[in-house]
């Protein structure tokens, strides 16, 4: 049968998440320059990545459903990066000549 | 629900096998096998609403780099109280539904019945905060479209000074250009939130639906396969807010 957590881990789990909660809020009220973004998406990452793998029960799947949820995100990652190359490098290149 | 092995078999095939459960389909072999399929297809839904969301988050990813001072004026006018207020009751609606899984997995009929109950009280709670926020938007005209109107901040009671209103919002309080840029922020703000929000409403209907299903008996400890699937949408709408939250609420309060 599938892994039984107990309420113990559970509540261990939503703890985490709350003290991640408040050091996101406190953080975003520090000047840290460019890291606040680093920070808080980081932390925003590392809390879903804990919902993930103990409410949703993947740390205790099979490798498919592993492979499927890399896959994901593995796709968003693509989504913003490649759009986000696409818009960051338009002024690298000048129009040729007959358009400008 | 033992299992038994019983020589008399229900389908006419020979053999002594364990009786079936009613839940089991016949094209599947197993429970397990029937769960493992449940799980893959779900999670290959929650992939679909991952890059949907995602679509909108490339929005925001773009227009924050480029009007990111328009972004940390509008950002820093949103409540945030309500805001990380609403974050914890979504996070505890995520503890009460993985403690509903596992009443299921554990065969507490009456406790999973509770703590579904108990997670759409939370979600509900959390619709209730965002009417409260919304009301908030239109009457500061913060709703985009012809009522659109950006000023500085609300003006600072009585001794308050001016330090708490920054350089970029006293130089530009009706700057066409900051209008502009703040109005996509409430864009973003409102088309994410609101998509979330449906997702929620959703939600709740989703669960109102299991939880009648589990009040009638319908789950035990070796089929809650429907509790644990909703769950995993329950949760993957927490995990969308526990992204909108930093990205809306917070982008820089220094």
């Amino acid at each position: 049968m599938s892994h039984i957590a107990t309420v113990k881990s559970y509540v261990a789990i939503f703890l985490t998440l709350m003290v991640l909660t408040a050091i996101t809020v406190a953080v975003a009220y520090v000047n840290l320059g460019p890291l606040n973004k680093v920070v808080a998406l980081g932390i925003a990452s590392f809390k879903a990545t804990l919902v993930i793998l103990y409410f949703m029960h993947v740390k205790y799947s099979s490798q498919l459903t592993k492979l499927v949820v890399v896959a994901g995100f593995f796709f968003l990652v693509l989504l913003l990066g490649l759009t986000m190359a696409d818009y960051g490098s338009r002024a690298w290149l000048p129009l040729p000549p007959t358009l400008q | 629900m033992s299992e038994t092995v019983v020589d008399a078999d229900l389908h006419g095939h020979v053999g002594a096998h364990a009786a079936q459960h009613p839940a089991l389909q016949h094209h599947f072999e197993s429970l397990s096998q029937q769960k493992e399929a449940s799980t893959l297809g779900m999670w290959t839904f929650l992939l679909t609403e991952i890059l949907f969301f995602g679509g909108l988050f490339m929005a925001y990813l773009l227009y924050r780099t480029w009007y990111h001072d328009a972004f940390v004026a509008a950002s820093s006018s949103i409540a945030l109280s309500w805001g990380a207020f609403n974050t914890v009751v979504l996070i505890a609606s995520s503890l009460t539904m993985a403690l509903a899984v596992r009443s299921a997995q554990t065969d507490q009929r009456t406790a999973l019945v509770g703590w579904l109950v108990a997670t759409m009280v939370l979600g509900t709670v959390f619709l209730g905060v965002k009417v409260i926020e919304y009301a908030d938007k239109f009457a500061h005209h913060h709703v985009p479209g012809p009522d659109f109107v950006w000023e500085s901040e609300h003006p600072a009671p009585a001794g308050a000074g001016d330090e708490h209103l920054s350089h970029a919002e006293t130089a530009a309080t009706r700057d066409p250009a900051l209008q502009y840029h703040t109005q996509i922020f409430f864009s973003l703000y409102f088309t994410m939130t609101g998509l979330h929000a449906l997702h929620m409403i959703i939600g709740i209907g989703i669960m109102l639906v299991i939880t009648y299903m589990a009040w009638q008996g319908r789950f035990d400890a070796h089929y809650y396969t429907p509790v644990e699937m909703s769950g995993l949408y329950w949760h993957f709408v927490d995990i969308v807010w526990i992204y909108l939250f930093p990205l809306l609420y917070l982008i820089d309060r220094s």
